[in-house]
Parts: C-alpha cells; sequence; structure tokens
C-alpha cells in the first residue's frame, strides 16, 4: 500500500504502469474485489458527475438564492464571445462552477474529494475530455488518477476545510485533477506528481471562510480557481516544468499551515469573506428569523 | 491510514451540501442508530465547534436527522428528514455546546426510547468519512470502515474468552480489538473490528453468553 506520492510515482514506474493502475490493483486487494466490480462502482460516481454538469446547465439555484446560474452564463458568454482565457478553460471553469451550484441547491453530487470541492475534479474531466476524445474507461481512470493522489492527502493531511482550511479542500481538489489531466494527457506518473506539486503550491494558505457558513460564498467561485488552476499546473508539467519543492514536502507544508489557521478561518462562518460587512449583512437577511 | 478506500476520496454521492457536515452527519446518525439497534424515540444532540456555529447552513440537522432514520448520505428524502423525524415520532433536540473538543466537527448524541438510552460521540473528519470516538462514556476508536461488534460486559476475568470463542468458532477473523473498562460501575466495553459483517444468530450467542449485558453490531 502506498503512503506517500513518492511511492506512488515509485511503483508506477517501477511496475511500467500508469498511477491509475496503482489505485485500481490497490482498491481490488483492499476490497477483495474484481476489477470489473471496481470498475463499475467508479462509473456509477461518472455517471452521477455527468448528471450534475447537465442538471447545471439547466440553470439550478440555490434555496438562499446566494449562489445558481453562473455556469449557465458563462456558456452562454462562450457561445457568444471568444473566451480570453480559451474554451477549454472556461468550459471547466464553467462545469465546475455549475456542480458546485447544483450541491448547494441540495442535488446530488459525487464528494471528490469534498462537497464543497466537489465541481473542480468532474468540471476539469468534462472539458479535457472534448479536445483529448478519452475512452470511456480513460474517463473512470481519471476518477482513479485524481483518487490516488487524493488518497495521499487525506492519509497525510487532510482534506475538510474544518481541519485545514480551503486549501485542504479546494487546494487538494485542483491538485488531484491536475495530476489526473496529466495522464489523460499522455504524461508520466512523474509528471503527474509535478502538477500536483504546482497546484497545491499555489493554493497553499487558502482559508475557509463561507458567508453565513453556507457552502455558497465563496465555495463556487472558488472551485472555478481549482479548475483553472489545475489545467495551466497539467500544462506546465507536460512541458516538462518541474516543481523544486517535492511533492509530498508541498503536502506536508499544507498539513502544517492547516494546523496553524485559527478556527475562525476553518469553515466556523465567522472570519475572512464570512466576516465583511456584506458577509455580515447576508447571514443576518437569511437567518435573521432563526438566530 | 485515515482513509483506505479510493471511493472514501471520489465519493460518497450524495446530497449537498457538504461531505463533512450533511454526509458525514447522517453517518454519526446512522452508527448510532445502528448502535441503537433500533429507531429512537428521542434525541438530544450537542454539537461543537464548526458543527455548532454551521449546522443550519449545511443541513447539518437534518443529516443527523436523517441518519437517525436509517438514510444513506444520498438518500432523496434527506432534507426532508426533520420534518419525517416528527412525523414517525422522533423527537429531536439540538444544542450547541461550547465545551472544548479536540476535532471540529463533534456531535454528541444521546438517544433513546421509555425504557434505555445510548451515548455516543462522533466526529466527521472529512469528505464524509467519520469516526466514532466514544460510546457510553468510554473513549473507543470506531472507523466505521469495517464492520465491527461492540460488546458491553461486566469487568469479569472469562468475559473476552467468552466472547473471541465464539466469533473463533465461526471463523470470524477480528481485525482490531479494544477493551476498556469503568472503574466505579464495573461495566466494561469491547470494540472488535470484523473482516466480515456479523449475522443475527452470531449476535444473539454473543449476547447470551456469560458476564455479557448487550450486544451490536455495524454492517459495512
Amino acid at each position: 500500500m502506498f503512503r506517500t506520492a513518492a511511492e506512488l510515482v515509485e511503483i508506477a514506474e517501477k511496475e511500467n504502469i500508469l498511477i491509475s493502475e496503482v489505485m485500481i490493483r490497490q482498491e481490488m486487494d483492499v476490497k477483495d474485489k474484481t476489477r470489473e466490480a471496481i470498475f463499475s462502482d467508479m462509473e456509477r460516481n461518472l455517471e452521477v458527475m455527468e448528471k450534475a454538469i447537465e442538471d447545471s446547465l439547466k440553470g439550478v439555484q440555490s434555496v438562499t438564492g446566494l449562489t445558481g446560474g453562473d455556469a449557465v452564463l458563462i456558456q452562454e458568454y462562450m457561445k457568444n464571445k471568444t473566451p480570453l482565457s480559451g474554451k477549454l478553460l472556461l468550459d471547466a471553469v464553467s462545469k465546475a462552477m455549475g456542480t458546485n451550484e447544483v450541491n448547494a441547491a441540495m442535488g446530488t453530487i459525487c464528494a471528490t474529494p469534498t462537497a464543497g470541492s466537489a465541481g473542480v475534479v468532474p468540471g476539469t474531466l468534462f472539458a479535457v475530455k472534448n479536445q483529448l476524445n478519452p475512452t470511456r474507461e480513460q474517463m473512470i481512470r481519471y476518477l482513479f488518477t485524481a483518487g490516488a493522489f487524493g488518497f495521499v492527502v487525506a492519509n497525510n493531511a487532510f482534506i475538510s476545510g474544518a481541519a485545514g482550511g480551503c486549501q485542504a479542500e479546494v487546494g487538494s481538489a485542483g491538485a488531484m485533477a491536475s495530476a489526473a489531466i496529466v495522464e489523460m494527457a499522455g504524461g508520466t506518473p512523474q509528471q503527474s506528481a509535478e502538477a500536483f506539486a504546482i497546484t497545491l503550491k499555489n493554493m497553499l494558505g487558502l482559508v475557509c471562510d463561507p458567508v453565513a457558513g453556507l457552502v455558497e460564498v465563496p465555495c463556487v467561485k472558488r472551485n472555478a480557481a481549482g479548475s483553472s488552476l489545475a489545467i495551466v499546473s497539467a500544462d506546465m508539467a507536460l512541458a516538462g516544468v518541474s516543481s523544486r519543492i517535492p511533492c509530498d514536502e508541498v503536502i506536508g507544508a499544507m498539513y502544517r499551515i492547516g494546523q496553524s489557521m485559527p478556527s475562525t478561518l476553518r469553515e466556523t462562518g465567522e472570519g475572512g469573506l464570512a466576516d465583511t460587512p456584506t458577509g455580515r449583512l447576508l447571514k443576518e437577511k437569511i437567518f435573521g428569523s432563526l438566530a | 491510514m485515515k482513509y483506505n478506500s479510493v471511493f472514501e476520496i471520489i465519493g460518497p454521492v450524495m446530497i449537498g451540501p457538504s461531505s463533512s457536515h450533511t454526509a458525514g452527519a447522517a453517518r454519526i446518525g446512522k452508527a448510532a442508530r445502528n448502535l441503537f439497534r433500533e429507531q429512537p424515540r428521542w434525541a438530544k444532540i450537542h454539537l461543537y465547534e464548526s458543527f455548532a456555529k454551521t449546522y443550519k447552513g449545511h443541513g447539518t440537522d437534518f443529516a443527523l436527522a436523517g441518519g437517525l432514520l436509517g438514510f444513506e448520505a444520498d438518500d432523496p428524502r434527506m432534507s426532508q428528514a426533520l420534518k419525517l423525524a416528527e412525523e414517525c415520532g422522533l423527537s429531536i433536540e439540538f444544542i450547541e455546546d461550547t465545551s472544548a473538543v479536540s476535532h471540529p466537527n463533534t456531535a454528541r448524541l444521546i438517544i433513546g426510547n421509555d425504557k434505555e438510552q445510548i451515548e455516543l460521540v462522533g466526529i466527521s473528519i472529512g469528505g464524509g468519512t467519520i469516526e466514532i470516538t466514544e460510546l457510553n462514556r468510554f473513549e473507543l476508536r470506531l472507523s466505521g470502515n469495517h464492520p465491527a461488534i461492540l460488546v458491553m460486559h461486566n469487568d469479569r476475568f472469562g468475559a473476552i474468552a467468552s466472547v473471541t470463542s465464539i466469533l473463533a468458532k465461526y471463523e470470524i477473523n477480528i481485525g482490531h480489538m479494544e477493551v476498556n473498562r469503568n472503574d466505579t460501575t464495573k461495566e466494561a466495553i469491547m470494540v472488535i473490528e470484523t473482516d466480515q459483517n456479523i449475522e443475527e444468530h452470531v449476535r444473539n450467542e454473543l449476547a447470551e453468553a456469560e458476564h455479557i449485558t448487550r450486544v451490536s453490531t455495524i454492517d459495512r
């Protein structure tokens, strides 16, 4: 069983297999299940992700009215204008935000690794798909690759905003997506690790400061940040750029930063954006009658 | 390792909005129901730190209620769980507790009916994964990753042997086991994680063994 990103890459290189394959074999072993059973379990998650994106593009609205409809706005903009950041990147942003809008509206999603960060992995997958034309199996493998790196973060640091801030959620999700994009695009296991490290480095220190304690503001737009950074880092790694600080040490840094974050900035809805005049006003409007 | 499976990272499929505060909370509620062995009539739920501050926005309240009703994290009835609980005679009280706890997403559930009650502490450690850290004031560590047997017994010699010999007879492998006791009440608890789910007849045999007062099982 691999514990670190270095071990994960080493197994893949030594056996000359993909990162996704390392994860699949470990899962077969842990669960004592066949390859087909593991694949079909993961395909169910893929179907949930696909459905959430479809639903979001019809337009959703959360109960509070704080979020919803932005994914549609971006899709329409892409139809009428040429986006400055590029079609693929903005498509990922729209689908990541859309998934999170569905989550905020209490729809069905697949946590990757959490609900608040659930847009990043599927958003990038369904955008990159249009350019790379993967098979269904490769799309499922994308999730195993993302999951393999997520497994390392979860066991060596944390993946919840309450424990480690948004760097642990959207930071981890973006980094996981980067690694998966690299594999799908034909990069090496080491390049996946480099992409992961580059994304997470750029998310370090990000706090979890949800307005009114709701998974809406700023979570939906942080999914946009995570997915765009994931694609850029993947491109950097595929170009041969490497991280000076190795992947596992970046995870260690994320862990220590999270530990030193005050609880006001770890999903209590007490600090940061939640504690701005508008943030407080929104909270009062929403919970005025309940508080 | 805190996480054993890729499906704890890519998954669970769930109703939004928060994996810790909604899906994890539902799983804590469901674990409590399983440990009580039936649907409770009442529940007093203490919420701490992040759970206490944000439970209304995250739906932690209806998720805990849903878990107590036996719902899985992706049950479409989840957001209606508070109303459904009331309709089927389960009254729930939420208490925002300011006591210090070691994990930010902590809930203490005291659930019961007119005859008996149990008390447990659950923590939601991220991505919908939970741990039970206390049962009836006994500290323990139950991951929820494996099937488990919880045995309340008198603190007497032979109690552990009588349980393990029954498990050996049915070729049930023990993955992890811990024993803890309360010095004043002379009560003790055994927490046994196993590789396979425990069948009803095995549970009944355990419950009838000498010095055993209560047996609960959690399936996986």
